[in-house]
């Protein structure tokens, strides 16, 4: 059996097995901590760093993805602080014009909207492309590996012009599965759509056509 | 074949005296940068051909050995020919040259005046590299070598004393002694964030989980930065020593050599090195009759920056996408395929036979008190004399720039010099006077980084430059994480937005907002510093970001939205010339009649700036100021006519 360590979230004593990560314990012990590109099924990624929290360990605080970092005896945690809503709000604000459709956010990046006061519309005018709604999670990329082991979508091109797409090989096979359908939380990959079109075509294609 | 591996360090000492023996000392030897891929570019392959021809004409085969080496530093000057035993060094050298170099210096020992080093103030010429002021001031303890290295003969590395601190570490050394020395030596990581190398190697020794692995970054891939390229070239057998010394003190008996693709000189001489390496006995199974194995796997990276990072450049390793992966533990605890794992730079590994051999007290007696050695830098941009330069650590940026790099090009006024590269900032004149360390320059908001070092004059405007390196993250970063990418693309936007004259009121906040959010929250080190060069630019530099949003003016005339080009009637002698050279046909005028600009016509190419002869210099870049209207039938008395 595994080890249990002592730390502090929010100034509550929490109990949590060694090798569990900040966000795990956190919400074992009723702390909600906000994600993006979390699930439960798949590893961590640390891509949204929505779920940053502050933790501090003999003297040093230092700011960390609660999904990634994990427990230790004695570390302090701090999920809500005016560093961490800072964190949080720049994130929404920096990511609101990609997932606008009808010049407005919904969903999770909605609520995180108004729990951090983020003023979505910010750098819309920074934003040249056309929204694409896809936030880039990469859960729909990790599901198909991870779970489905399909391998069927993945990631192509990067820094800015990073982007999702189906590979037209694999993708043929998957007529039947869906699962990133379902998965994605805030693009919705269409479920809709004829899955036959697959090949070929990328979530931002797909998306242009729903919209 | 005949079987060369050697078995003993009695057969490794034999092989030494052989390989000695057969070297004159007094013997010519031509030297040429064939192995570096900018002498190659300049044409250093022909001269090479040229001297086989010419040598051979004047019947000296056999007499005079030429030596395709790598970089020798003087990259302003190459093709370099350096001649030994003498040590002449002719610049600037053409395949015409050869002829002469070889009846006059090489048969009749005379020295070529017009191909050695001028003093551009004194006129005096100085034909030894050692008095040559880019040369004086280095202490090429590192790079040195280059210039009487064949870095495809194994043979010339082990005369001067190569492999013989391997042999050392492993006969006189037990590993936990070769960390000691390292530690010891206060060796600080080259590649730019500056861990200490010695505590590096224990962690990696003392994890627990085997096998344990170590690895080469060779992804240099900052701008205008080629520290690490010219050593894999130049010197490939310093590096793998370094290397395997390493993972005989780590305990690891394979090893990953991360090469960019981009450098194929570098990966084909680290391959031809590597294959020789083994030969000899120096790698593969029981090196030296040691009992000690150790294996190289060379991974050839394709091409982003990021993959420098070393998480992402471990997943590249894997056969994964080169991203980085968050590490809260220690790719010295769990690296490469979760195994610990000890990731070090080039130069880095290049230091170590050096400690060893030389031990960790001579090593401490150079540089400053918390930065040691040397380093190499890439002196590059708009200084009179670009080259790679390896000095002590604590040298001034001012020696550096101005002792060796002899000033700032065409007369022109210094403004900032670039450190770090897109994770570094720019530092202005007030700091010229800064010991270079890797304390010094994080304290001033900038960082040490691999070795770049650009230097620009009065002519960079910095609002650009800052977006110059923005968007070269915005290509080079991966895009995975929100602030890391969103806060790329939104910081080029601002300052794109800045340079095209459209900025407004809090840009600056803005900028700084989102550089503070990247820092703090950015998956990687690479976008926790990318914001740096606008940081850094707005920190020395805020006024020209003000003149470019408050009064639509680029100071130093470079953003071309914001910048007119405008002939002074009281000037213009009515040439013709920014005439017929202009593309668009935006001049008018005429023989005889002073020549306007149609502004409306104007690309803002700069062709009329060029061409203008200097002795009129009627053609001004104006910024920030209406363009005077034009005195469309101004006549022009020619003088004397």
């Amino acid at each position: 059996m595994k080890k249990l360590v002592t730390l502090e979230i929010d100034k509550k004593q929490v109990k949590a097995k060694e090798g569990m990560t900040v966000l795990q314990a956190a919400k074992e012990a009723g702390i909600e901590i906000p994600t993006l590109c979390y699930h439960e099924e798949l590893k961590p990624y640390g891509a949204c760093r929505v779920c940053s929290v502050e933790v501090e360990k003999g003297g040093r605080v230092r700011i960390v993805a609660a999904c990634g970092y994990k427990v230790e005896e004695g570390l302090v945690v701090r999920t809500r602080s005016p560093r961490v809503d800072k964190i949080r709000r720049g994130i929404v604000e920096l990511i609101a014009p990609t997932v606008m459709a009808n010049k407005d956010v919904t969903g999770e990046i909605k609520k995180l909207a108004n729990e951090y006061g983020a003023d979505i519309h910010r750098f819309e005018s920074r934003f040249r492309a056309t929204p694409m709604r896809c936030i880039l999670c990469g859960i729909c990329v990790r599901y198909c590996d991870e779970v489905v082991g399909a391998h069927a979508i993945g990631f192509v091109g990067r820094g800015i012009d990073r982007r999702v797409v189906f590979f037209p090989e694999e993708a043929k096979a998957c007529i039947e599965c869906r699962a990133c359908a379902d998965i994605c939380p805030v693009c919705e990959i269409p479920c809709d759509t004829d899955f036959v079109v697959f090949s070929g075509f990328s979530v931002d294609d797909w998306l242009a056509r729903k919209v | 074949m005949v079987n060369k591996k050697l078995c003993s360090p009695e057969e490794f000492e034999k092989l030494r005296k052989d390989i000695l023996s057969k070297k004159d000392p007094n013997r010519s030897i031509v030297s040429i940068c064939t192995m570096s891929a900018c002498g190659q570019a300049r044409g250093s392959l022909n001269i090479y051909q040229r001297f086989q021809e010419e040598i051979k004409h004047a019947g000296l085969e056999g007499k005079v050995e030429i030596k395709g080496t790598g970089c020798q530093g003087f990259c302003e000057r190459e093709p370099v020919v350096i001649i030994f035993p003498e040590g002449i060094y002719y610049l600037d050298v053409s395949t015409e040259d050869v002829p002469e170099i070889v009846s006059k210096t090489l048969v009749k020992k005379e020295v070529l005046e017009r191909l050695v080093y001028k003093d551009s103030v004194s006129g005096e010429k100085v034909a030894k590299g050692a008095e040559i002021p880019f040369y004086k001031s280095q202490s090429p303890h590192v790079f040195g070598n280059n210039k009487y290295i064949n870095p495809r003969d194994i043979g010339d590395y082990i005369a001067l004393g190569g492999y013989a601190s391997l042999h050392k570490a492993l006969f006189q050394m037990t590993p936990e002694r070769v960390i000691e020395q390292v530690k010891k030596a206060n060796l600080r990581g080259r590649g730019g964030g500056g861990f200490p190398t010695g505590l590096k190697w224990e962690t990696t020794r003392n994890a627990p989980g085997t096998p344990k692995y170590v690895l080469i970054n060779c992804d240099e891939g900052d701008p205008g930065a080629y520290m690490d390229r010219s050593l894999m070239e130049g010197n490939p057998h310093s590096v793998l020593e370094g290397f395997i010394i390493g993972a005989y003190a780590m305990g690891a008996h394979q090893g990953f050599i991360y090469i960019r693709q981009e450098y194929p000189l570098a990966c084909e001489n680290v391959e031809i090195a590597l294959k020789q390496a083994e030969e000899y006995g120096f790698l593969g199974e029981d090196i030296l009759g040691s009992g000690f194995d150790f294996k190289v796997k060379v991974h050839r990276g394709a091409g982003a920056f990021v993959s420098g990072e070393s998480s992402a450049l471990m997943s590249a390793v894997e056969g994964k996408v080169g991203e980085p992966r968050m590490k809260y533990t220690h790719n010295a605890v769990e690296g490469v395929m979760g195994k610990p794992s000890c990731l070090n730079n080039v130069e880095t590994w290049a230091n170590i036979p050096l400690i060893i051999n030389k031990g960790a007290n001579w090593f401490n007696s150079i540089g400053t008190e918390r930065s040691k050695g040397t380093k190499i830098f890439s002196l590059v941009g708009k200084v009179n004399n670009t080259g790679l330069v390896e000095v002590p650590m604590g040298t001034t940026l001012r020696q550096i720039i101005y002792d060796i790099g002899g000033g700032i090009r065409g007369g022109k006024k210094f403004k900032g010099v670039q450190t770090g590269g897109p994770s570094g900032g720019i530092l202005p004149e007030q700091y010229l006077d800064t010991p270079v360390d890797f304390d010094e320059l994080t304290k001033l908001g900038s960082m040490m980084g691999s070795g770049g070092m650009v230097v620009m004059d009065e002519d960079t405007c910095m609002v650009d430059m800052a977006r110059y390196f923005i968007n070269f993250c915005c290509d080079e970063s991966c895009g995975k994480c929100i602030p890391g990418r969103e806060g790329l693309r939104v910081l080029r936007e601002i300052l794109t937005d800045i340079c095209e004259g459209k900025g407004k009121e809090g840009d600056i906040e803005a900028i700084e907002d989102v550089a503070e959010l990247m820092k703090d929250a950015s998956l990687c080190a690479m976008g926790r510093t990318a914001a740096n060069p606008a940081l850094t630019t707005l920190r020395y530099f805020r006024e020209e970001y003000e003149a470019h949003i408050k009064e639509k003016r680029c100071p130093a005339k470079v953003c071309k939205s914001l910048i007119n080009y405008y002939i002074d009637p009281e000037r213009c002698q009515a040439c013709m010339i920014c005439m017929r050279n202009c593309p668009v046909g935006a001049i008018n005028g005429g023989k005889d009649l002073v020549h306007w600009i149609d502004q409306e016509k104007c690309t803002k190419c700069g062709t009329c700036f060029e061409v203008c002869p200097p002795r009129f210099s009627a053609v001004k870049k104006i910024s920030g100021e209406p363009v005077p209207p034009p005195q469309r039938t101004k006549v022009i008395r020619k003088k004397g006519g």
